[in-house]
């Protein structure tokens, strides 16, 4: 009981895919234009992660190793195919305004990642409850980049008025250089946060330590994030403990 | 004319990078220098322009003659991934130098979006063969032209004074940012 606890606290809190890991940054930014754009594409990708972790746990020990990645995303596909047309069908608002990055969630890092870091190696059990909570830490992110651009930009949240009728709107939040400015300035204030906490431990700080360079790296936002020698050498004793 | 239109609305008013955010990680993970960047650029030509053409034969013989057009996401998904792994065999063997100058970025375009999203896109607009070509072609230029652009900006941004927290992906995505901003101007190309 204990461990599903920690699996929802991981993907909510301290290995949030939007403000920690990063991941799934094109639908991010894409659907963010609204708080309600948000709600739905988080909850979407929930289910699918959901769906697709419980699914590769229930196959792992069938699923040969070499042909392990078409056929999870063959899972990923198919469930994403059903989720598409419940959508279409339910909630047809929701489904225009999502648009092309229904499907393009096949594509999206986070589930793909998951399926392999994670659901492929653990119970059934425990994949759903690392699905949920990875999905709800990605709706978490991206309802409040929502909110954050729907306020500045509109004035309102989840399409009700909050700012004063006087108040400008900065319609340039709401359009595509908006969601680049947003999140450039997301990143930044991670990366002073992180300086800062090395500056006061008196450790150096560089900004990307991997040997390769980025080119071979499916994360490029990683790219732009702040390390020191000491996350450095806990991430690498953490990845040779799993 | 028409074909023309779609093209440059592809290319230059509906931008993939920057207005749509499709095919994001390599805009920003393989835009260091302007050589690569352009490498990069023409191998996203050549496998976009090879996977509109197929997935929009596959569509209309496949999919549309047996009613299965539900399966589209899977099956251009699995068909997008085994091409980019046959054109790099096929680079291989028969065109060597081509190879050896797109060979390395091949492997980076299956994760690329921007391939799926124009597969899809052309369903969507139900566009014929030689549309989907073209526009397959038209997105696939534009990428380049943001990915080369952003490369040559940064190359200078390497000599400037960025704040220490600034450094590396905020600072390019503030300048595509800028470059977007810029691109609406292109919007009123086309009504």
């Amino acid at each position: 009981m204990n461990k599903t606890v920690e699996r929802l606290k991981c993907g909510m809190i301290t290995e949030n895919p939007t403000f920690v890991q990063m991941l799934g940054m094109c639908p991010t930014m894409a659907v963010t234009t609204s708080a309600i754009n948000g709600v739905g594409m988080g909850l979407t990708t929930t289910v699918i992660l959901v769906l697709s972790n419980m699914m590769i746990s229930m196959l792992r020990k069938v699923i040969p190793d070499k042909v392990r990645i078409p056929a999870y995303i063959v899972v990923i596909a198919s469930f994403v195919t059903i989720v598409q047309f419940l959508l279409e069908g339910f909630v047809p608002s929701l489904y225009d305004s999502l648009g092309i990055y229904i499907p393009l969630i096949v594509v999206n890092c986070i589930i793909l990642g998951r399926a392999e870091s994670f659901a492929s190696k653990n119970s059934i059990w425990l994949s759903m409850f690392d699905g949920i909570g990875m999905g709800l830490g990605f709706t978490i992110g991206l309802t409040s980049i929502g909110i954050f651009r729907e306020l500045l930009g509109n004035g309102t949240i989840f399409n009700f008025r909050i700012m004063p009728e006087s108040y400008e709107p900065l319609t340039i939040l709401i359009l595509a250089p908006g969601a680049f400015f947003v999140l450039a300035f997301l990143i930044a204030a991670q990366n002073k946060v992180r300086i800062h906490k090395a500056k006061k431990a008196g450790a150096s700080v560089t900004v990307c330590e991997r040997e390769e360079g980025c080119a071979g790296c499916t994360n490029t936002f990683c790219g732009g994030k702040a390390f020191t020698e000491e996350s450095v050498k806990r991430e690498k004793d953490a990845a040779k403990e799993a | 004319m028409n074909l023309f239109l779609i093209a440059i609305g592809a290319a230059l008013v509906n931008n993939v990078v920057l207005s749509q955010f499709l095919g994001l990680c390599p805009f920003i993970g393989v835009s260091k220098k302007v050589d690569t960047a352009a490498g990069m650029g023409g191998a996203v030509i050549f496998v976009i322009t090879i996977a509109s053409a197929v997935t929009s034969l596959i569509y209309t013989f496949i999919l549309e003659k047996l009613n299965i057009t539900y399966l589209q996401t899977i099956v251009f998904i699995l068909v997008i991934a085994g091409l980019v792994q046959f054109v790099e065999m096929f680079l291989k063997k028969v065109l060597p130098p081509l190879y050896s100058a797109l060979g390395v970025y091949l492997p980076l375009i299956t994760t690329n979006c921007a391939v799926l999203g124009v597969a899809l896109i052309n369903v969507q607009k139900s566009y014929d063969f030689i549309t989907s070509v073209i526009n397959g072609f038209g997105t696939a230029v534009g990428f380049t032209v943001a990915i080369v652009i952003m490369a040559g900006i940064r190359e200078k941004i390497e000599y400037n004074d960025v704040p220490e927290s600034f450094k590396g992906t905020p600072i390019v995505l503030i300048t595509a940012g800028l470059m977007a901003m810029a691109f609406f101007g292109f919007s009123g190309l086309i009504k």
